[in-house]
């Protein structure tokens, strides 16, 4: 998986928003889709515990680059990621890292909510129970924390044995958090978590992430640049598999460095 | 441009009143066949059917054709859902796309549309004669036979709904459970089969109301039996082989008892192809 003749501790990474103990290492990560090249060495330091975006046109390689994180991409064939991601120090692209401890650790939701075709409550201990031996009633309390941070528990109280499917697309996608952060991750990962979703229920879940912010390190792709604006700390503009600027989010909206990062800000393309 | 617009209205018309007339020699028929069945089925309907056995000819009923059909459209079922649910998941979480999948995906297809006395003869071939050698003529044709038989017909109509329907299950499903550090396999049993679970139920109903009124099949394996016989290793009686044995005797009173029969069965398909559609809209789950 490593290339022997780069030293990734010598490839610097993009940006200022470099801190003092990220917690993931991005060391020129290269991806490839059946050959084609859509990441092109990609160096960035995450910040823990605070939120950061990934922006850019369709098709920049955002999604590509989060779906690395948790190496979801890794269950399609003829995928192939270079480079190192290190989590805490170790590198997760590492066929030796297990898969199991990788997702145990790192939390995804997706575009569109999907809950799985089961009780609300089933919903979210399903995952826990894979990876721990719970008792009744810890597993209830352990569902119901997991329910109330992610601000679903009042709505669904009373309804936890009725079939998730029920729920509206809002607060599906809030059970998918709930359910991604019963396993107590360290990350997670938000692919466009509110692009499915009406105005009222992406002002819940981006008021959500603030709130989930102060317990895990959070990295959200969105198409939304208000949206990023909004809620993230860093912001990471990509184009064509490059990424272009990482920065304070502030600084990136306010005044990029890159003429291409001003041009997309400032809707001239994508 | 007037004359462009007419003759495209012109042939519209045309069009749609050949569909029609295609609709109508379809339905027409159908709703002859049907029209015919439940007429002279209702006719000759009586509590005898139900309680009689065959063995009293035009004086009697058909309770053990009737018993005799459920027991092997049941052995057929059972051995033909886990096998066909089993063989269906493969092809659609494991095989998908690969050419070993293809070959069976495309061998499956070919046994969809095998002649039913076919498999008869085959069924008739490795279990009638090896347990007519084996226990020296005990046991020759029998429920069970027929029930193999029928399963071979149900197999392939299993294998491809389960094949299909999992197949329709998104992506995103599997993404989901997969980033929670789910296992595959756990995926497969618990998530996958949960979320095709209708469509699954509905290719199963369908093959049953398939095999329920199979004949040929039966000919060469359950054999009949005038009696009620309830060991599968017994010969079987079965509603589709009585009404073939009675539509070609001579008897009226036997004529009137091969419509009845003929009216429990349809009946019977009808009520399943019901079931199939209930639980398929009240269970259906939308991705979206």
């Amino acid at each position: 998986m490593t290339e022997p003749n780069v030293r990734f501790d010598q490839v610097q990474p993009v940006g200022e928003a470099a801190v003092a103990e990220p917690k993931l290492k991005v060391r020129d990560v290269h991806f490839y889709y059946n050959g084609f090249h859509a990441l092109k060495g990609i160096s960035m330091d995450i910040p823990e515990r605070q939120v950061t975006a990934i922006i850019g046109p369709s098709g920049c390689g955002k999604s590509t680059l989060l779906r690395i994180f948790n190496r979801i991409y890794a269950i399609y064939p003829k995928l192939e990621a270079r480079g190192s991601i290190e989590l805490d120090g170790e590198n997760i692209l590492d066929p030796r890292y297990s898969m199991n401890r990788l997702r145990g650790k790192v939390g995804m939701v997706f575009q569109k909510p999907v809950p799985f075709p089961m009780t609300i409550f089933e919903n979210v201990a399903y995952g826990i129970r894979h990876h721990e031996k719970l008792s009744r009633k810890a597993m209830e309390e352990r569902v119901e924390q997991a329910l109330r941070s992610a601000a679903l528990w009042d709505e669904v109280r009373d309804k936890l044995k009725q079939n998730a499917l029920g729920l509206s697309g809002g607060q599906q996608q809030r059970l998918c958090i709930a359910r991604a952060i019963a396993l107590k991750p360290e990350v997670l990962l938000l692919d466009e978590p509110t692009s499915a979703l009406d105005p009222i229920a992406t002002g819940r879940i981006e008021q959500l992430i603030e709130e989930l912010k102060t317990q895990y390190t959070i990295v959200i792709v969105t198409h939304n640049m208000q949206q990023a604006a909004r809620v993230s700390d860093q912001t990471a503009f990509m184009y064509l598999g490059e990424l272009i600027e990482f920065d304070n989010t502030e600084k990136i909206f306010t005044k990029p460095g890159k003429k291409q990062t001003e041009d997309y800000i400032t809707g001239r393309f994508g | 441009m007037e004359t462009l617009y007419l003759r495209r209205r012109v042939t519209n018309a045309l069009a749609i009143l050949l569909s029609l007339a295609a609709t109508a020699i379809g339905l027409g028929f159908l709703a002859w066949i049907l029209w015919d069945t439940v007429q002279q089925g209702i006719a000759a309907l009586n509590l005898k059917l139900f309680t009689t056995i065959t063995a009293y000819g035009d004086t009697g009923g058909l309770s053990n054709a009737m018993v005799g059909s459920l027991i092997i459209n049941a052995i057929g079922i059972a051995i033909a859902t886990p096998i066909g649910v089993a063989a269906g998941t493969w092809l659609a979480e494991y095989a998908n796309r690969t050419k070993l999948g293809e070959s069976i995906r495309f061998l499956n297809d070919i046994l969809l549309s095998a002649p039913s006395i076919v498999l008869g003869l085959f069924v008739y071939t490795i279990v009638v004669l090896p347990s007519t050698a084996i226990t020296h003529g005990n046991t020759s044709f029998s429920g069970l036979a027929g029930g193999i038989a029928l399963a071979l017909i149900a197999l392939p109509v299993i294998v491809r709904t389960t094949d299909e329907m999992l197949r329709l299950v998104p992506a995103t499903l599997r993404e989901a459970a997969l980033s929670l550090g789910i296992p595959q396999w756990k995926l497969t049993m618990q998530v996958l089969i949960r979320a095709a679970r209708s469509g699954i139920i509905t290719g199963v109903l369908l093959a049953l109301a398939r095999i329920s009124g199979e004949t040929a099949p039966l000919l060469f394996t359950a054999f009949g039996n005038n009696y009620m016989a309830l060991s599968p290793l017994d010969k079987m009686a079965s509603l589709p082989q009585v009404i073939y044995q009675y539509a070609n005797d001579p008897g009226e009173a036997m004529h009137a008892l091969a419509w009845a029969g003929a009216f429990v069965v349809t009946m019977f398909v009808l009520l399943l192809s019901l079931a199939s559609r209930l639980a398929f809209s009240r269970n259906k789950v939308s991705h979206d």
